[in-house]
């Protein structure tokens, strides 16, 4: 219809219905028009990536495979060895008994130079320190504060005496330290063995209380591992705080100590090791390992192994991309892919 | 003679207060369904309330039993029934109060799935026995959804407070019974029985029955434009009887006078009820009620009696919430959630034997293994007792439920959550999008359900109505057709150089507010004042225009004093149109009181007393009005469709006339124009005489008034003497040709189902390139249930030798590619469908429909357009979208997979019942082919990442628990765990699923044939599924098994590799989302980077918290380069599959919308030239 009348009153309403208007407001948000970038994986793109990568990896991993390399490593499984022959039908019994020597002594030859310091550890194998009732088994406050010491929550079986005073440190974890000792001679001279700052830092002084001090501790009806001395407070019992941070694995290595002397090539060095913690109960293993650290840590070839296989890949897809691009060529953005260009249809 | 005449139609008026309700058909129609709709079942029979309210008016009288009533004393509210307690007139459209807010937001929340399996995942892990997580940690999640939730819920219930105070606070004038005085009272003070005094331009406060008006014939007119959204005045009466003594100073309120009515209900255009004032007993109809919801218009004051208050008025009862669909992405997402809870049932039990076997293996050495500890020897009393321990069996149950407690994220249960910020933030870009707001009805896009945006990308049938939704449903009169002369050469007055201006008093310039083009030579005809016999038939047919309609002229304001506009107001725009017309033509209605009408008939006002009015009602298919002439004579005006009209023309006449008319109407109706034949009769004062008595009688009769009422009518509408005929127009929608032809470019099939003739339906198909000359048309329209049949039968013949000849078209029409052949249209009426629906035939049916390429059902009724639909939906795995814009489209719109309200000229029924409401028919192709296709292609992808994102993380804890003895420990810490899926990682595939576009607007409406990638499920199917699981598989073994063999005899603590694992995972998901982003604006760049840096951070506070078992781990391992290198490993490694996979795909395999996405960034030149070609 033509609006005949409609001229006056238009242009009166006019700026009352412009603002009355709901008109969404122009804006690049809201029209969804922002700038963007849209980025397309051309063939360049493509062969680029791959063969960045590849010449990225191949030296990361050539450089961490001879960083493995270089990292020299003894390792010493004892817990078989050190039970007597007599012994060896009942290895339970041998190291529950109270009464047994648990000394046993060996010597083994440095391979290479190792240059200090040099890292000794203890690794446990199938000592399930990740296991769910273990690994809860502790109370971070009770360690941290002596205000806390009666918190014990979380810690049971180990939590409180028979009469009900707190255990100091309470847990499974705590009660199980590892105790057995290292000490290493050569040519009958000790090499001294520094088991300082073998904990972190962070957990002397945070984590473990200056003044908090062991207490009814390892006193039960079955002895888990080492005992502590009631004298010297938790942040200084270096062996209990870096037991107590759990390992991730099954099969781990815990630091004992260094040495902090280089040892030759061919050197002999003798152990003396007091086989006191019981593995035998479940089939655990016990292993004495000597390394010196490079920057990648401990010796393993892993790393390496990966980054060259990746890298290598990598350029392989490259080589397997150009081949695939040159056998059968396809121009980007051509419409006649299009499947209504393909088949055609009726309209 | 004069007099009497005036006192007979007072007469007629008192007694029978006439709902305006003249309505064509559809309209008719329209207001069954409402009823029905609204499930109240008591008026679903109603086929045409016109008629049938009268009828149940006088029925009332009877049927209004005791039990179902409700007595309202007249201005004694505290009086009025104690059966049954009324509600003051407060309303409450918020959910909570301050007090129950908790305790019932909390339990609306857990009536979701979703929260429940949180719940019992946090009550589990309660149990001591099992408890994985710590207390916090383990509610967390849950707390932080909850806390969200019902942040949200408190913010809109506040303001619905709000707007719910404002509301009840308005003031209204109440009366006093006793003095008779008004006094202001706030408006939830109002109870039933007052008496409620409203003004000009006023709200109404409750439902009230009219006492009296301003008006003295006891007219209101009311705006309804809020209850139902149509912006015409309606007219409402008050009775005589109250009329006489209107309450107020002088006369206080009767206490006698009671009102008796039916319960509230939620009905809009019915109300029962009757009152009893000063002895009288009157019924009452919905013509005699204004509802709350409404404004007063046009009438000084009116004053009634509150009915129904508050919460039952039935604009409350109308207010329901949106329909609850379920998406289609949804329901597959539910198949693959079933799908990951049997993964996650199977880790669980594999977790579960493996514990037991270890457990079995191992039975003898636990007693003494430090790290387990089996016996407890703190108490000495009993050496036998277990720590801990409660035989194997339990231990393996507990070990299960630990699995679930810690494998629980496997079920996305974030993504539900997630899904509902992305859909909230599609429907804010959809409403915000100005190619979706209407100019002309100044409204925005309106998302009305939340859940199913998604579907919009994968519609493949369209189900349009035809009126107000193709076509503007702004009638303009065209042609018409004068003793069979066809006058169509229509100009517009300004070109002829004269306007129609009526002086009226003291020099004020009246004219209709719009003004139709004219034919000069039908002007000339009719102001040449010779005697020719076709002049003075032309002179007869626009007087009957004038006269014979329910229009109520109003006069308004201009900004020129001078100047005052004519505004018709009326309830049928087929009548506005007309009446506009005969305006223009000279004939220009100026008033109409209750008695009569002033008509100013080429500049002279005259005055016709309209004697008589029957109504229109869907069985006569015509209205008519018996009117006074000033000449004294009495004429009988009858305007109706043509064929109810042709068989009650006189017996002697000129039969090529006839012919001519009808050869005419034919010509209208193939133009797509609606026609009305109108017709006159002289009646002699005894025929007038006769006709009056029986009709007073049959007014004031109390049973079957309506059935008495057509009856009468249909006696004396007969011997007409046809007039001529009249052309109107309804406009096309902008843009319908355009975007019908888009959306099936984009394959999506269009059906029209209208209530119209099938010619015009055919015409308006072809205007709207819906059907094209080369189409083979299938037409049914047949009487019975065998020629149906025979129909439907002949049709698969004829498709089937077309299928000869074009290899296998309904495998074609399947797979959405159409090939070369005869498209057919298929063109079925009504009445065939009521034999084909429901029966056997349908399957037939749904054979020809599917292959045809167009669908016009005409004269449908409401509940037809809805067996259509169903008839696809149920037979097919299609999605279907219904649009429309009246109430009969309301049941087609609720049973469609999508409903669509066109918030146009009818009311808001359509919109209410819809999921997403627009402007016009245009906006369904940005809506479907940009933000459909948008949605689609985001939340297909938002759903598969969650479910790799959750699946990788899963995995990662499941290989490690196979190095703790099974023991459901987890390197990551609990803190990561509950973070996971709420913070590290959700926020990119949110802003993700909101801002990421494959494609631009403007591609996508170029190409609409990218919409099929919706259609064939392109991105998201079990196969995407499966492919997306095996890369999460592989991902987490490279982000386990790197750092595990890296570390593996290391002195490396479990708190120091969680810390490796937690950020390589999170670095890890993130570059896949980032790889698969297609389009990257500065929010999505901080969204991913800043979750990883978040996921860092988080990380660090976590290990500063010097009581958690991994203090400081992140800063010592972050110290070693090996941290780094396997950081970088494992992101490369993980990545390499995924992204081979993707070039190769991309490469060989390309989709559409991969290759358009190419050819805009490097063949913009190539595109345009294809497109030539391809036309």
């Amino acid at each position: 219809m033509n609006p005949t009348g409609d001229s006056t009153p238009e242009t009166d309403g006019a700026t009352e219905r412009r603002k009355k208007s709901k008109k969404p407001n122009y804006s690049r948000f809201t029209q969804q028009e922002l700038p963007a970038c849209k980025p397309l994986l051309t063939p360049t793109i493509v062969i680029s990536t791959f063969i960045l990568i590849g010449v990225l990896f191949i030296p990361i991993g050539l450089a961490s495979l001879s960083a493995s390399g270089n990292v020299v490593e003894i390792v010493y499984r004892y817990d078989i060895d050190c039970i007597p022959q007599q012994s060896q039908d009942d290895k339970l019994a041998f190291i529950q008994s109270s009464l047994t020597n648990k000394t046993c002594t060996t010597t083994f030859n440095v391979p290479k130079n190792m240059k200090a310091p040099v890292h000794i550890y203890y690794e446990l194998d199938n000592f399930y320190q990740n296991h769910r009732r273990y690994v809860k088994s502790r109370n971070d406050k009770q360690l941290r504060s002596k205000a806390y010491e009666l918190e014990t929550t979380n810690c049971a079986p180990e939590a409180t005496t028979p009469d009900g005073s707190p255990i100091v440190p309470c847990g499974l974890i705590a009660w199980s330290l590892f105790n057995d000792t290292y000490s290493f001679a050569t040519q009958s001279k000790v090499i001294e063995v520094n088991k300082k700052n073998i904990a972190w830092q962070s957990d002397k002084d945070h984590k473990f209380g200056s003044d908090v001090y062991p207490k009814n501790f390892q006193q039960g009806g079955l002895i888990g591992g080492a005992k502590l001395n009631e004298s010297i407070p938790l942040s200084e019992q270096e062996d209990l705080i870096v037991w107590m941070r759990t390992a991730a694995l099954p099969q781990f290595r815990k630091l004992y100590g260094r040495i902090e002397r280089d040892l030759a090539a061919n050197e002999q060095i003798s152990v003396t090791i007091e086989n006191n913690y019981n593995t035998y109960s479940f089939e655990g293993e016990k292993r004495l390992v000597l390394s010196t650290t490079s920057w990648i840590g401990g010796k393993n070839g892993f790393l390496g192994v990966a980054y060259l296989t990746i890298g290598s890949l990598c350029i392989f897809l490259a080589v397997a991309f150009i081949v695939l691009y040159l056998l059968k060529p396809r121009t980007l953005g051509d419409p006649s892919y299009l499947s209504w260009n393909r088949n055609p249809d009726g309209h | 003679m004069v007099g009497e005449g005036l006192t007979t139609s007072e007469e007629g008026e008192e007694e029978s207060p006439i709902p305006p309700s003249y309505r064509h058909h559809r309209r008719n129609s329209s207001s069954a369904v409402a009823a029905s709709c609204d499930g109240f079942p008591k008026h679903s029979h109603v086929r045409h309330p016109s008629g049938a309210d009268t009828e149940r008016l006088a029925a009332s009288q009877r049927e209004l039993a005791e039990s179902d009533s409700r007595l309202v004393f007249l201005g004694d509210p505290g009086l009025s029934d104690p059966r049954f307690e009324m509600p003051r007139n407060s309303i409450r459209t918020a959910k909570y109060s301050l007090i129950i807010f908790l305790p019932r937001n909390i339990f609306e929340q857990f009536r979701r799935l979703a929260y429940v399996y949180f719940l019992v995942i946090a009550v589990l892990n309660q149990l001591p026995q099992i408890a994985v997580f710590g207390r916090g940690a383990s509610i967390l999640p849950l707390a932080f959804v909850l806390l969200v939730t019902a942040v949200k819920d408190a913010y809109e219930d506040w303001r619905r407070h709000r707007s719910d105070r404002i509301e009840n606070n308005r003031a209204a004038s109440v009366c006093d019974p006793h003095s008779g005085r008004f006094f202001s009272k706030r408006w939830k003070e109002v109870r039933v029985g007052e008496v409620v005094k409203v003004l000009a331009n006023e709200g109404i406060p409750c439902d009230m029955v009219l006492l009296a008006t301003s008006d003295p014939t006891g007219v209101a007119y009311v705006q309804t434009i809020n209850l139902d959204g149509e912006s015409n005045l309606k007219t409402r009466y008050a009775k005589q009887e109250t009329m006489i003594h209107p309450p107020g100073e002088d006369h206080p309120v009767d206490p006698a006078g009671f009102i008796r009515c039916e319960q509230p209900n939620r009905n809009i255009y019915g109300f029962l009820g009757n009152m009893e004032v000063d002895g009288k007993r009157v019924s009452l109809g919905p013509a005699n009620i204004i509802l709350r919801g409404c404004e007063l218009k046009n009438t000084a004051w009116v004053i009634g009696v509150a009915v129904y208050t508050g919460s039952e008025t039935k604009v409350m009862l109308n207010s329901s919430g949106a329909s609850s669909k379920r998406s289609r992405l949804e329901t597959q997402m539910n198949r693959e959630t079933l799908l990951l809870s049997a993964i996650l049932i199977a880790l669980c039990l594999v977790m579960a034997i493996c514990n037991g076997i270890w457990l079995g293996n191992h039975s003898d050495d636990l007693e003494l293994a430090q790290f387990f500890r089996k016996r407890d020897y703190s108490d000495r009393d009993d050496k036998d007792e277990n720590y801990n321990y409660y035989g194997l069996g339990m231990q393996v149950f507990f070990t299960f439920l630990m699995s679930v407690i810690v494998f629980q994220i496997m079920i996305p249960i974030s993504l539900y959550i997630s899904m509902e910020f992305v859909r909230l933030g599609q429907a804010y870009f959809m409403i915000r999008d100005a190619n979706l707001y209407d100019e002309s009805s100044n409204s925005r896009f309106q998302c009305r359900a939340l859940n199913i945006n998604e579907d919009l990308g994968q519609i493949k049938h369209v189900f349009s109505d035809k009126t107000g939704t193709l076509t503007e449903n702004k009638m303009e009169f065209q042609c018409a057709s004068i003793r069979g002369v066809d006058y169509s050469g229509g100009t517009s007055l300004r070109e002829n150089g004269e306007e129609h201006c009526i002086v009226a008093a003291s020099n004020q310039i009246l004219k209709p507010k719009m003004s139709v083009k004219t034919d000069p030579e039908l002007v000339r005809l009719l102001r040449n004042k010779g005697e020719s016999e076709q002049g003075k038939q032309a002179r007869e047919f626009f007087l009957a225009l004038a006269c014979c309609n329910t229009i109520v002229p109003l006069v308004v304001d201009t900004s020129d004093p001078k100047q005052k506009l004519i505004d018709y107001q009326g309830e049928s725009p087929d009548e506005q149109a007309l009446v506009y017309a005969s305006a223009s033509y000279g004939f220009v209605l100026i008033e109409r009181t209750s008695g009569h009408i002033i008509i100013d008939v080429l500049g002279n006002k005259q005055r016709y007393d309209v004697l008589g009015l029957h109504q229109f009602d869907s069985d006569r298919k015509r209205m008519s009005v018996i009117v006074c002439c000033p000449d004294k004579t009495i004429k009988l005006f009858v305007k109706g469709a043509d064929n109810s009209m042709f068989g009650v023309i006189q017996n002697k006449v000129d039969l090529c006339m006839i012919d001519a008319t009808k050869a005419n109407l034919h010509a209208y109706s193939s133009l797509g124009l609606r026609t009305l034949v109108v017709g006159m009769r002289e009646l002699s004062r005894k025929e007038f005489e006769e006709w009056q008595s029986v009709y007073e009688n049959a007014s004031t009769s109390l049973m079957g008034r309506g059935k008495l009422l057509r009856a009468i009518a249909s006696n004396i509408e007969k011997g007409l003497l046809i007039l001529g005929a009249s052309g109107i127009e309804d406009k096309l929608q902008e843009g319908v040709p355009e975007a019908i032809a888009s959306m099936r470019q984009a394959g999506i099939k269009v059906w029209v189902l209208t209530g119209d003739k099938q010619e015009t339906a055919i015409s308006i198909g072809f205007s709207c390139k819906l059907l094209t000359s080369q189409m083979t048309q299938i037409v049914i329209n047949s009487q019975s249930r065998e020629s149906c049949r025979k129909s439907l039968q002949d049709a698969i013949a004829m498709y089937k030798k077309f299928a000869a000849i074009s290899p296998d078209p309904f495998e074609n029409i399947l797979t959405g590619i159409v090939s070369t052949r005869v498209p057919m249209a298929l063109i079925i009426d009504g009445t065939s469908l009521v034999f084909i629906l429901e029966t056997e035939l349908e399957e037939d049916l749904f054979k020809v429909a599917t292959v045809c390429d167009v669908v016009l059902c005409c004269r449908v009724a409401p509940l037809q357009k809805a067996g259509i639909v169903a008839l696809i939906k149920n037979r097919s795995d299609d999605m279907t979208l219904a649009i429309g814009d009246g109430a009969n489209d309301v049941s087609m719109i609720q049973m469609a997979d999508v409903g669509i309200g066109i918030s146009g000229q009818e009311g808001r029924q359509a919109v209410m019942a819809s999921d997403f409401a627009m402007g016009q028919f245009r906006f369904l192709v940005p809506l479907l082919l940009v933000h459909g296709h948008w949605n689609y292609q985001r939340m297909a992808y938002m759903i598969l990442y969650n479910f790799y994102k959750n699946a990788v993380f899963v995995f990662i804890l499941f290989w490690y628990v196979l190095y703790t003895a099974y023991t459901l420990t987890t390197a990551i810490t609990e803190w990561s765990s509950a973070l996971y899926s709420a913070v590290y990682t959700t926020l990119p595939t949110i802003v993700v699923g909101i801002l990421d576009k494959d494609l631009s607007r403007k591609t996508l409406m170029k190409y609409p044939q990218l919409y099929r990638a919706g259609q064939r499920d392109e991105r998201y199917s079990l196969k995407l599924f499966i492919l997306i699981m095996t890369d999460a598989v592989w991902q987490s073994v490279a982000v386990f098994y790197i750092p595990y063999l890296v570390y593996r005899q290391s002195t490396i603590d479990g708190s120091s590799i969680g810390d490796l694992w937690t950020l390589a995972v999170v670095v890890l998901v993130n570059i896949h989302l980032a790889m698969d982003v297609r389009r990257w604006n500065w929010i999505t760049h901080a969204a991913i980077w800043g979750c990883i840096v978040a996921t860092a951070i988080c990380v660090i506070i976590i290990d500063c918290i010097s009581t958690l078992p991994g203090y400081w781990a992140i800063f010592k391992i972050m110290g070693t380069g090996l941290f780094w290198l396997c950081l970088l490993g494992i992101t490369v490694a993980g990545m390499l599959p995924h992204f081979s996979a993707k070039v190769l795909k991309e490469y060989l395999m390309p989709s559409d919308v991969q290759i358009v996405r190419e050819m805009d960034k490097f063949w913009r030149i190539a595109a345009t030239t294809s497109e030539i070609q391809n036309e």
